[in-house]
């Protein structure tokens, strides 16, 4: 197994080497200028040029590339070009609100989506069952803005029982940081209690109908025991597999989310980014997604060994 | 953990966070959501309005423009200029401090300066007649000129970026293409780098050591006193969203509410509407004068003896009537320059017979006419649409070329020809404030190459503007107007699509809120 490991993270290396040549040759080839953006509506071409030089952004691609790369070899990120301030800490500030978003998100819909899911595979067929269906179909169609729409009316307009927009640290309490959290996290987590419970009631109707499910219930083991003990262990491989997949929903969903509910993290970073052509900035963070989502798919392996004791690497 | 264990964490964890509510709930914070994002603060380097604005708070200028769009003294105390206008003399106010304790002097002024000419437009002019720049003594510095240059106030006082504000020497010797790297000024406000969260929260603490002139305030003139201790702009990119967080009370005052929401707005008890700059906007229509057909002033007359303000305002405003004006100038509505001297090309009734004859007496003949059209920005879509459609029943065959700002910002600067990554044409749309003047309307220079995007050539524009910058006394000036509006007009370098205003909204608990082209926080105060 840890051999497995380590082989997996130096299979990470040469995966990020192509995300980031990927990811440089992008945007060398998007269209759009940040100098022309810096030096604004007064600015004369040869203004533009003047900060085009002044920024590097002259040079040929090889040569960009060459110092970026290196640069990133020596954990440096880089210098935003607006902000002047470093990649690394502008992600720095950025990540707690999108991990505490996407964790709280996570939770919840796990919580709510595989009990969900497995309660409507033992009712398949019933009015339950279709419940459920018709849920997460709901969930999974309606777009992520108009849900945070509705539950900011709802739950802060109205009724104001939550702030509409905004983030507070955790170190600023508990209450406070959870209490910003709850409209986006439900917001975000439509769409993704939607997808694992589908799954999830999927999974269980196939194993539901397997030998040693029948032989279980003819020994006399409860409907809970089955259900939970004997089914979902067994159902649990291809649940994991669509919850680590569910991460890029995640991570595409809190852009929106962010941007609804105003919070300052990685997604409206990356947007804000891209707006400007702040390229230091999009590489870096894009460099960070690949880099987790690397890091959650070697995760989701490993937990593979963890449900089913027959696979072995 | 047990359940009662995990309650009385989550309760402890909100007791030990309420004394920093408590803090927060004492001072006297003033939550405001600028018009866009906020990615640096350098009133040279960066040429954005919200940049500009932001800069106010922490620079202060030697002059500020009042509501009259009169130059008055604000960090200087008065001049002194010589009768053949070539020496100008001016000394500091007594007791000016930059935010790190260090007092104003006429050195900083002088560094501040060159850095600022070598940006700023007006700036390159006056430098153009300058001899020298130099520091008398800590508190007086002079001009010495090789010819006279009478807009000398205008250039120092005027807010349109790029800003001429006052920084430290060793912040101003940074090269002009390069950002500053501290933010030291001697406004009112200091600039709190360690709580700057870019594109979500900016913050600014009351500066203690600023000593406001006694005068009232009018604009950039006048007292610039601070009633909040904090000034925290929340960046709020959602317009519904920033709607609703005014609604809810957890922001006080939203510098540009969309259109849309100002109806909701109103209907909202605890909050305020009006009008944010009675300078309002300029839509224009830009063309590339490198290229048929727009090269040729026949081309650029047939769109212009077509175009509708009235359809392109309500593309912009909607119905709202009250937001929009025709403006056949290429000044501002209700400027002392504005003038309708020439403007008959943008009045009455709209000849499609005659404009197509005359298209077609510029010699076009169906070739692709490439609009840039930024799709991301509601004003520039909304005029774009209404002018693809004007184009094509003038018979023109536009490639709508739908794309977002950023793009439209490189793409614009490319002087290649339109079927190879250039353009024909674009919307766009520049503050009123910036068009109430021939040294700041940057669309209206047609020196060629160094004009803005399109490279008008015009000796006749040119040299009425250098003739404006001579002018000695308004009605000279009322005088070169009327012929530049005529000239303008004429030879198209742009044509203003109208003139239309935007509002601002505020918690109705908040006092002072001015009409002004920027925000103005002094003198905003609550209760």
């Amino acid at each position: 197994m840890l051999g497995y490991i380590v082989r997996r993270v130096l299979v990470t290396i040469p995966v990020m080497g192509v995300v980031a040549l990927f990811v440089f040759s992008l945007l060398y080839l998007a269209p759009g200028d940040p100098a022309a953006i810096i030096a604004g509506d007064q600015a004369s071409p040869e203004q533009i040029a003047l900060i085009r030089a002044s920024l590097g952004l002259d040079q040929p691609f090889l040569v960009r590339f060459g110092g970026w790369a290196w640069r990133i070899a020596h954990g440096d990120l880089g210098t935003s070009i607006f902000t002047n301030l470093p990649v690394a800490h502008m992600i720095a500030q950025r990540i707690e609100p999108t991990l505490s978003l996407m964790l709280l998100t996570l939770v919840v819909s796990l919580l709510i989506a595989v009990p969900l899911g497995v309660l409507a595979a033992a009712r398949q067929g019933t009015a339950v069952d279709r419940a459920v269906m018709l849920f997460a179909v709901l969930g999974f169609s309606t777009p992520v803005f108009v849900i945070g729409y509705l539950l900011a009316y709802v739950f802060a307009l109205r009724l104001d029982w939550f702030p509409v927009q905004g983030y507070m640290p955790l170190a600023g309490g508990f209450w406070p940081f959870l209490r910003a959290l709850i409209l986006p996290a439900a917001t975000l987590g439509g769409i993704y209690i939607a997808l694992i419970a589908r799954i999830t009631r999927a999974s269980m109707l196939e194993v539901l109908s397997q030998d040693y499910i029948r032989t279980a219930r003819a020994k006399g083991l409860g409907q809970r025991g089955v259900l939970f003990v004997h089914a979902l262990k067994n159902a649990a491989v291809p649940i994991v597999t669509v919850v680590g997949l569910g991460v890029a929903l995640l991570i595409g969903g809190a852009v929106v989310t962010e941007s609804v509910f105003a919070i300052p993290g990685l997604g409206r970073l990356t947007v804000d980014a891209i707006l400007r052509r702040d390229y230091p900035v999009i590489q870096g963070v894009v460099l960070l997604f690949s880099f987790a989502y690397v890091v959650i798919n070697l995760l989701v392996d490993l937990l593979y060994t963890l449900f089913d004791p027959r696979i072995r690497y | 953990m047990q359940r009662r264990d995990f309650l009385k964490a989550a309760a402890g964890a909100g007791v030990l966070a309420a004394p920093r509510l408590a803090g927060a709930a004492g001072a006297r914070v003033l939550r405001f959501v600028p018009q866009a994002n906020f990615a640096n603060l350098d009133p040279v380097w960066g040429t954005q309005y919200v940049v500009r604005n932001a800069s106010l708070l922490v620079w202060d200028t030697l002059y500020g423009l009042d509501s009259g769009l009169v130059p008055r003294p604000q960090m200087c105390e008065g001049h002194e200029r010589s009768d053949d206008g070539l020496r100008w003399d001016f000394r500091l106010r007594a007791g000016l401090r930059f935010h790190d304790g260090e007092p104003v002097r006429a050195r900083d002024v002088v560094a501040s300066l060159d850095r600022w000419m070598a940006r700023d437009a007006m700036g390159q002019v006056l430098k153009s007649r300058l001899d020298a720049l130099e520091a008398l003594d800590d508190g007086r510095f002079r001009f010495r000129l090789r010819a006279p240059f009478p807009k000398l106030l205008l250039a120092l006082a005027k807010p349109m970026p790029n800003l001429a504000a006052i920084m430290p020497e060793r912040v101003a010797a940074t090269d002009p293409f390069k950002q500053i790297g501290e933010y030291i000024g001697s406004g009112p406000m200091v600039f709190r780098r360690d709580e700057w969260v870019p594109g979500s929260r900016v913050v600014f603490a009351r500066f203690d050591g600023y000593v406001p002139r006694p005068e009232p305030s009018d604009w950039l003139a006048g007292g610039k006193r601070m009633l909040f201790d904090r000034i925290e702009w929340q960046i709020i990119p959602d317009p519904g969203t920033a709607a609703a967080a005014l609604q809810n009370g957890e922001v006080d005052w939203w510098e540009t509410p969309i259109p849309d929401l100002v109806p909701l707005l109103r209907q909202s008890p605890g909050v305020r509407v009006d009008i944010a700059d009675p300078l309002g906007n300029v839509g224009l229509l830009r063309f590339n004068q490198l290229y048929p057909p727009f090269n040729d002033v026949r081309a650029r007359q047939a769109v212009a003896m077509v175009m509708n303000q009235a359809d392109e305002m309500h593309a912009v405003v909607g119905s709202d009537d009250a937001l929009w004006r025709a403006m056949p100038s290429v000044f501002t509505p209700g400027t002392p320059l504005y003038t309708e001297a020439g403007g008959e090309i943008l009045k009455g009734p709209r000849d499609y017979t005659a404009a197509k004859a005359r298209l077609a007496a510029a010699g076009y003949n169906g070739e692709k006419v490439v609009m840039l059209v930024a799709t991301d920005l509601a004003i520039t879509k909304g005029q774009s649409d209404v002018t693809a459609d004007i184009l094509t029943r003038l018979g023109m065959n536009v490639d709508y070329v739908a794309t977002d700002w950023g793009t439209v910002g490189a793409r614009r600067a490319k002087q290649d020809p339109p079927a190879k990554g250039g353009w024909n044409i674009f919307h766009t749309w520049l503050a009123g404030l910036d068009c109430a003047l021939p040294a700041t309307n940057i669309a209206l220079r047609a020196n060629g190459p160094k004009a803005w995007f399109g490279w008008p050539n015009s000796e006749e524009i040119q040299g009425l503007i250098t003739r404006w910058y001579d002018a000695p006394d308004a009605g000279a000036e009322h005088e070169v107007a009327a012929a530049l509006n005529r000239a303008a007009l004429d030879f198209l370098p742009y044509v203003p699509t109208g003139f239309f205003l935007g509002y601002q909204a505020w918690r109705a608990d908040l006092t002072g809120i001015v009409k002004a082209p920027f925000p103005v926080f002094w003198g905003v105060g609550r209760g």
